[in-house]
């Protein structure tokens, strides 16, 4: 099926990426009224693999995650999750087939602290709806530490007093706390600074590590190539390629997001997947 | 949070979170709390202490057991309606018709009372009712115009400001229209006029020290206990006796001066209905899904309403809760004064209530503060205006001075909340 069709060859991370994807999308469209937001989009991501979805401005990439994530419904186009056809129309089917998305700066709620936020829309009661708040603390401290989040003072301060690291990483642990399987990361390091986007990329490093498909959309090449396997791009709402990272150059990539032209013609390979 | 206290994942930093730092003196977190913006009750606590001891001096029958007593039924009905104020300004929004709903509640709760034959106009058919049943009676009605305002608010998605102005107009008008005829009803049954006018015996005060002592106490052990359980360190054991001992003291001392008054002696029942209502709510805000979703929604509603909750429902419940309180300090108000008129729920009432909640340290931008900041809060308005009453000063002085308190509050809990930003990033 058009440009992913091939499997990728064996690499370095070939042994803990798996070979059926986790999510599969096929011919996804979506317009809003004239405009057409996606047209005939493929895309994937396996279990134990970060991939990176750039693109311009405008390119797609919030639609298509949307469509994942159950806030829009794609016009054409099939979902397919572990190899089966699923239909995602509200957040909560997504969430039901262990989808998580991380949106930038949306995801926490100041002025509660970290063990509420863990929680928060899950929290665990007894049959009065009482809170139990011991083991929700003694959870969210398990999770911080398998993800080696180490450096919040204390899981009972609000996120207010957190940095912009710590917060990230607090959302993105949030996400994979619930048996999560796939993890959608919209541009987590955009408001960081430097030694703070290092920690993230660390943990998102991580996840991947863990067994965890994980989905990354980041403006920054930089940080894309410093953490992904492998890269989607997208260019005026068609799909162009995807890439390699241990493959490819950031020079490609920019000329792909810049350029790009759409692979959609049978028979043709993914640019970056020729060798 | 210092730029030196750069955070740096490193895998092979075996700190546990669960186990902090170091735990700080007791002193060095209070002074962090202070630095990021998390004030607590501490100014409140010293301002109402000034207040005391400034009114002490400058009137005579400030500081007698009698006037305790009347301070505490004086508070009652205003802190009711601060209670609700708590929640609706937890969500950041604002609820103005709370005032005159309660006078709603009143007025139908005196309506309900009168002998049948004496009833007015649209309500002659209504066979008067036990004073209690006229009182759950009341506090429904406020509770489902709470609620259909809040439906408003929350489904169709008018701002609560304008929506509760519109129900202030409203419920005004329906009062003016059902009392236009008589201009006052008595209330004469007594269900109604014990919310304000009952006093326990002293041996009855004592035991009812004794029971929420034992409770409180009861309740901490139970916290200990759960924490030991899930292996987590019990924070500031001594913090915790310290706060039981001290609540002991604070009961104890309490019944001892309602006892000690002459007057009315004993502790009164108003009272006893604003500590109820305090724990009762407390619980609700701090140890339920509802009250943790009320902060969550106050504090970022987007993340809310990503994380699965509903919105609409929490501003729904809210708002049935404000209704509600606003009925049940109602009654207490018109049982104070044993009669409603035309100016019932009128006045300051409203203002009062709010400004209660804001000094007591709720913040108007949602999210922060606590349900026993109602009663600090309208513990300094009653105080402060008593205070000026016992000390001879006319109206327009209470006025000035509440509006100075309420300025002070306010700028705090700006200064407060900047600092917790500076603070953040």
């Amino acid at each position: 099926m058009g440009g992913v069709s091939a499997p990728p060859p064996a690499s370095t991370m070939a042994d803990t990426v798996s070979e059926t994807p986790l999510l599969q999308l096929r011919g996804i469209s979506k317009s809003f009224g004239s405009v057409q937001a996606l047209s005939d989009v493929d895309f994937e991501v396996r279990d134990g693999e970060v991939m990176a979805l750039v693109g311009d401005n405008g390119a797609g990439k919030s639609t298509l995650i949307k469509c994942v994530a159950g806030i829009h419904t794609p016009d054409h186009g099939e979902i397919l999750f572990d190899g089966t056809p699923v239909h995602i129309n509200e957040p909560k089917d997504s969430a039901k087939l262990g989808i998580e998305v991380v949106y930038q700066d949306l995801a926490l709620a100041d002025n509660l602290d970290v063990v509420q936020n863990m929680y928060l829309g899950r929290e665990l009661h007894d049959w009065l709806y009482r809170l139990k708040e011991p083991p929700m603390e003694q959870r969210t401290a398990e999770t911080l530490k398998s993800l080696a989040v180490t450096t919040i003072r204390s899981i009972r301060q609000p996120v207010a007093s957190l940095s912009g690291g710590q917060r990230q990483s607090v959302a993105v642990a949030k996400a994979v706390q619930w048996n999560s399987r796939l993890v959608i990361l919209d541009e987590p390091t955009a408001a960081l600074g430097v030694a703070q986007t290092e920690q993230v990329l660390a943990l998102v490093k991580r996840l991947a590590e863990r067994g965890l498909a994980v989905v990354l959309i980041s403006h920054n090449l930089n940080d894309i190539f410093e953490v992904a396997t492998r890269i989607t791009v997208l260019r005026l709402g068609h799909d162009v390629g995807v890439y390699e990272r241990a493959k490819t150059t950031q020079q490609e990539v920019v000329e792909a997001i810049t350029a790009g032209v759409p692979t959609k013609v049978a028979g043709v390979p993914a640019a970056g997947a020729a060798p | 949070m210092t730029d030196a206290q750069v955070e740096i994942v490193g895998q092979d930093a075996p700190t546990a979170v669960a186990e902090e730092e170091a735990p700080k003196s007791l002193a060095g977190r209070a002074l962090d709390n202070i630095r990021t913006g998390n004030l607590g009750v501490l100014p409140i606590v010293i301002g109402l202490a000034f207040i005391v001891v400034f009114f002490s001096f400058k009137a005579a029958h400030f500081f007698t057991a009698d006037n305790f007593n009347n301070i505490v039924v004086q508070l009652a009905g205003t802190c009711m309606l601060a209670y609700g104020v708590v929640f609706v300004l937890l969500l950041g929004e604002i609820d103005l018709s709370i005032g005159y709903l309660s006078g709603l509640a009143a007025v139908a709760v005196a309506e309900l009372q009168l002998p049948g034959s004496n009833q007015d106009a649209p309500f002659s058919w209504i066979a008067p009712v036990n004073g209690l049943l006229a009182i759950v009676i009341a506090v429904a009605i406020a509770g489902a115009l709470g609620a259909a305002q809040g439906s408003i608010v929350a489904k169709v998605g008018v701002p609560s400001f304008v929506v509760t102005l519109a129900g202030l107009l409203i419920f005004q008008g329906v009062i003016l229209q059902i009392l236009e005829v008589r201009g006052t009803i008595v209330i004469q049954d007594k269900w109604i006029n014990d919310t304000a006018y009952y006093y326990f015996s002293h041996f009855a005060g004592w035991i009812i020290a004794a029971i929420v002592s034992a409770l409180y106490a009861g309740i901490a052990i139970a916290q200990v206990v759960g924490q030991r359980r899930a292996g987590l360190r019990v924070r500031d054991p001594w913090l915790l006796l310290a706060k039981v001992v001290g609540l002991t003291i604070a009961i104890f001392g309490t019944v001892a001066i309602c006892n000690h008054a002459k007057v009315p002696t004993g502790l009164p029942l108003a009272g006893v209905l604003v500590l109820i209502f305090l724990v009762l709510l407390t619980f609700l805000a701090k140890r339920t899904i509802f009250g943790r979703h009320v902060y969550a929604v106050g504090g970022n509603a987007e993340a809310a309403r990503r994380a699965g909750i509903n919105v609409a429902k929490i501003r729904i419940l809210v708002f049935v809760i404000s209704g509600a309180m606003a009925g049940v300090g109602g009654i207490i108000l018109a049982a104070n004064v044993n009669s409603v008129d035309l100016n019932v729920g009128g006045g300051t009432l409203l203002l009062n209530a709010i400004a209660a909640a804001v000094i007591g340290g709720v913040s108007l931008f949602g999210g922060r503060g606590e349900v026993r900041g109602a009663l600090l809060g309208s513990l300094v308005i009653v105080t402060v205006s008593n205070g000026l009453n016992t000390a001879g000063y006319k109206a327009g002085v209470i006025y000035v001075i509440t509006g100075i308190i309420l300025l002070l509050a306010v700028t705090l809990d700006t200064v407060a909340r900047r600092l917790q930003v500076r603070s953040g990033r």
